[in-house]
């Protein structure tokens, strides 16, 4: 091996260098929460608005733009998990004896269970691909965006996916869990990276907690307001699309009103 | 006051060891922890038993010697003191209190509360000094350094490398003493020469004395004897970061 490659392996072997890792794929992580944040609560100004950004979204670069980004975000997830499960393993490995009696004077709860709120928002990763990008359920798969059916309809999808309550809670219970390793996360970010003293100790914990905050009531927001019914799909297609995606959902009954025939 | 205490008591590095529970009766509340226990350990020593064993020196602060785990806080809940400087006083009568040695890995247990910290010797031997050519006395003066940075590599330096931030750490992680040793030589002129060479080296060798990872959550600054703050931390983990880079790119 030549010597940058050792140097490579010496940082990734080392327990700081490790942590450098966490914290850099930590806030490209974050980075594209912001940014997903945004372009979600496009869903508050209407369907043509929201269908607008995702077909951008599939075509920027002539579609290779959202491959770039996807591969980017496989790789910062999986270097995050991989570094983050062989510190945790190595760090309960360096106190193989436990105290009988363990005391704790000032680290967060957040920051005590980060590997599983972790693994849980993991869980939710592949469980959110699933729902909305690879579409398993043909009922939100096959909906045709009723301004331009040419196109699938990405509102009426968040409309009808939303609209199943134990969907909705799982969503709340990840998003609230991401948010509170973010709440340890982000101001971890500072520290990890050398960034942070006791001069900058507030500035860090409130630009912390306000991204958290931020992140939290922007991302529950859409599907607690189409659950109460809020924030709902006008056109008939579309209702129709809701009702068939709950009956689907529950009973794997699907009939085939919502579906606008395709351009294809 | 009387106490009841819960107490580990391993006869030697392999044995398994356990909590045993002491009656500590009529303890003076002028007595400081360590005289508490000397008390405890003459009634056993009366009744023939083997005694509590537990490191200590200076019995002022100042040595580092000092350890245990009072009720699940290194050096008890009292902040900025070693153990030694811990008065019974702190106790009410009839309190339980838990004792227990400072636990992780890299410091083995050779007998009850006596642990082995020489991890910590030989991380300060992988970079914790500077060479200086010894036999005529460099003028106090000679080389200008400012207040400020005087003044933290100063905090830094009042480790006195007791090994609480690792007992306290929830990953038994050195990066306080590592941080502490380190900023206190990398903020001083003296220190710049063997500056990479210094972190690279005694990280490399906390790593491989099976130290933890540091989580950011500051258990460490919280029981630190010396309230020595985590801003160390961020230091070395910056100074880690660059001396990395330079390493890589062959300087
Ligand atoms: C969108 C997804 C995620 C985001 C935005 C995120 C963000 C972060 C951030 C910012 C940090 C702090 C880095 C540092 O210590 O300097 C962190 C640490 C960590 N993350 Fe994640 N993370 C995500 C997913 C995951 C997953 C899937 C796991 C599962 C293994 C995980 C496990 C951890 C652990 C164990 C730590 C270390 C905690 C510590 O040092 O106290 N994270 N994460
Ligand atoms: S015995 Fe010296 S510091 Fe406590």
């Amino acid at each position: 091996m030549n010597s940058l490659g050792k140097s490579l392996c010496a940082f990734w072997n080392s327990s700081i260098g490790k942590k450098i890792v966490v914290a850099v794929t930590g806030i490209l992580l974050v980075g594209f929460l912001l940014g997903h944040m945004a372009g979600n609560l496009l869903v508050f100004a209407g369907r043509e608005a929201m269908n607008d950004y995702a077909y951008f979204l599939h075509h920027m670069l002539h579609g290779a733009g959202i491959w770039f980004a996807r591969i980017g975000l496989l790789v910062a997830v999986v270097l995050h998990i991989v570094a983050t499960v062989s510190l945790t393993l190595h760090n309960k490995a360096s106190r193989q004896e436990k105290y009988e009696h363990e005391a704790t004077v000032q680290a967060s709860r957040s920051s005590r269970m980060m590997i599983v709120s972790g693994l849980i928002i993991l869980a939710f990763i592949i469980f959110h691909i699933l729902h909305f990008t690879v579409r398993v359920d043909s009922g939100l798969a096959d909906l045709k965006d009723p301004l331009d059916a040419s196109r699938h309809d990405t509102y009426g999808m968040v409309i009808a996916g939303f609209n199943v309550p134990w969907v909705v809670l799982f969503y709340v219970v990840a998003i609230s869990l991401l948010c509170s390793h973010l709440s340890h996360g982000i101001a971890s970010i500072f520290q990890t990276l050398g960034l942070r003293s006791a001069k900058t100790e507030k500035a860090t914990k409130a630009l912390s907690w306000g991204i958290t905050i931020l992140l939290w009531i922007g991302f529950l927001i859409i599907p607690l307001t189409v659950l109460l019914n809020i924030v709902n799909d006008k056109e008939a297609a579309g209702q129709a699309a809701i009702e068939n995606s709950a009956v689907h959902n529950l009973t794997g009954y699907r009939p085939s009103l919502n579906q606008v025939p395709s351009a294809e | 006051m009387n106490l009841t205490l819960k107490v580990w008591r391993q006869a030697h590095a392999d044995d398994r060891g356990e909590i045993k529970t002491y009656e500590a009766n009529d303890i003076p509340e002028e007595a400081s922890f360590l005289e508490m226990l000397d008390i405890v350990n003459e009634q056993i020593l009366e009744k023939g038993d083997d005694p509590i064993h537990f490191d200590h020196d200076c019995r002022e602060g100042i040595c580092g010697m000092c350890s245990l785990n009072i009720n699940g806080v290194p050096h008890s809940k009292e902040k900025g003191i070693t153990t030694c400087q811990v008065h019974m006083r702190k106790f009410r009568d009839g309190d339980t209190i838990w004792i227990e040695p400072f636990r992780a890995k890299a410091f083995p247990i050779v007998k009850d509360l006596v642990i082995d910290r020489t991890a910590f010797d030989r991380i300060v031997a992988a970079g914790g000094y500077v060479e200086v050519r010894t036999g005529s006395a460099v003028d106090a003066n000679s080389v200008p350094i400012s207040k400020p940075d005087a003044d933290a590599a100063f905090d830094a330096a009042a480790c006195i490398g007791c090994g609480a931030c690792v007992a306290a750490c929830k990953n038994a992680s050195a990066m306080l003493f590592v941080g502490a040793k380190a900023a206190h030589l990398n903020l001083l002129p003296q220190g710049q020469p063997e500056k990479d060479k210094r972190v690279l080296g005694m990280v490399r060798q906390m790593d491989a004395e099976g130290f933890g990872n540091c989580t950011n959550q500051y258990e460490c600054e919280a029981v630190c004897p010396k309230e020595i703050s985590a801003d160390v931390i961020a230091k070395l983990n910056r100074d880690y970061a660059k001396a990395a880079v330079k390493e890589a790119v062959g300087r």
